[in-house]
């Protein structure tokens, strides 16, 4: 399998994407309040340059790029998983339950580190496509949840912060449109359309994130019963 | 089974995140008053503006001189009225508290294309008033 100029146009367009968001945070003097998501970015910009540099070292279809491609994406869901514990603590700051959520952060990735190595562990002598697509659906499903369940918080709350709740939805449109995409690969691995999804998402992320920086200031504030689904 | 539950759950989600995302957008032109220009250049007689006006009121709006900063937004809108226009048709005969839903959303749309219009229309006129002091 060959990549196209689409597939290096979505690459470009997410790197300078994640780029622009840390550059405008900065500019912004936001970088420090919104350090996770900012590392993050870093980190995702960083491992898109070195996917490059796999692929035009040792190809697409080497073990090289496999074994880089899904380890860098092991590290980027542990460094999302601090993003979100981020937006866990801003949005309960109030109530002091920094400690708890921490607490439940901490036991919750051990959890899944455990449970991942567990299943990696039993596959380990046949490592293929379909285990990583199921693997990859099965972590993109974590972040669904974990990300529901906070912006249930958030509603219930009556968060009102436009900009914490337009970076906390658009992670929730990623998360989701990347597990149902796994997971459709994992029902119909015929289907090579779905195999876009990750990458359009993976551009998502970023422009919607850069969006909100770009155009929603720090104190910009939103009737948050207006967003619920079914409200008038 | 794990995977089409996983699917179910993941797609309900997505379209949960959207709608809010996208009504996250609308909201902020929902605050903002339309002038009797816009409401002169764009024929709007009532208070709210017709869903069915979204369509013309983006071709107004491309009409104008781009400002720059709000074409995600307007591309972000126009994505949820092709979406919402689909559900409409879809549950007209079968749900229709759905399709009713949908057509107050695409209204709240073109609200949101109109409050578009009347800044493009502002951003004009500030150009025009620009370019002439400059001249003299």
């Amino acid at each position: 399998m060959q990549l196209g100029p689409l597939d290096y146009g979505l690459w470009l367009t997410s790197f300078l994407l994640e780029a622009y968001v840390v550059v405008c945070s900065l500019f912004r003097k936001d970088f420090l309040r919104y350090i996770p998501l900012n590392i993050y970015m870093l980190a995702v910009a960083g491992v898109t340059w070195g996917q490059y540099h796999c692929i035009s070292h040792y190809g697409f279809n080497s073990h090289a790029y496999f074994y880089y491609f899904y380890y860098s994406d092991g590290l980027l869901y542990i460094l999302m998983y601090f993003v979100i514990i981020h937006f866990y603590q801003q949005v309960f700051v109030e109530m002091n339950a920094s400690r708890y959520i921490r607490s439940a952060a901490a036991l919750l990735l051990v959890a899944t580190a455990f449970f991942s190595y567990i299943v990696v562990h039993e596959h380990k002598d046949h490592l293929t496509t379909r285990f990583v697509v199921e693997l990859e659906q099965n972590l993109n499903f974590v972040g669904v949840v974990l990300v529901y369940l906070l912006w249930g918080a958030i509603l219930k709350l009556r968060e009102t912060r436009t900009r914490l709740i337009q970076l906390v939805l658009a992670l929730g449109i990623s998360y989701s449109a990347t597990a149902s995409a796994y997971a459709l690969m994992n029902l119909f691995p015929a289907a090579y359309m779905l195999h876009w999804v990750p990458p359009i998402a993976g551009v998502w992320l970023p422009l919607a994130w850069a969006y909100t920086f770009t155009k929603v200031p720090e104190d910009a504030r939103l009737a948050t019963a207006r967003l619920a689904v079914g409200t008038r | 089974m794990m995977a089409a539950l996983i699917c179910v759950i993941s797609v309900v989600a997505f379209l949960q995140f959207f709608i809010s995302y996208c009504r996250s957008i609308l909201a902020t032109s929902r605050k903002v008053q339309l002038s009797d220009r816009v409401r002169e250049v764009a024929g709007i007689a009532n208070k709210n503006v017709a869903a069915e006006d979204f369509q013309r009121l983006l071709q107004l709006v491309r009409l104008c001189p781009e400002r720059g900063d709000d074409q995600t937004e307007i591309r972000a809108v126009g994505t949820y009225y092709g979406f919402l226009h689909i559900i409409g048709r879809a549950c007209r005969s079968m749900i229709p508290s759905l399709a009713a839903w949908s057509e107050r959303e695409r209204q709240s749309c073109s609200y949101f294309a109109a409050v578009a219009l009347d800044r493009r229309i502002s951003y004009s006129r500030d150009l025009l008033a620009q370019q002439a002091g400059d001249r003299f």
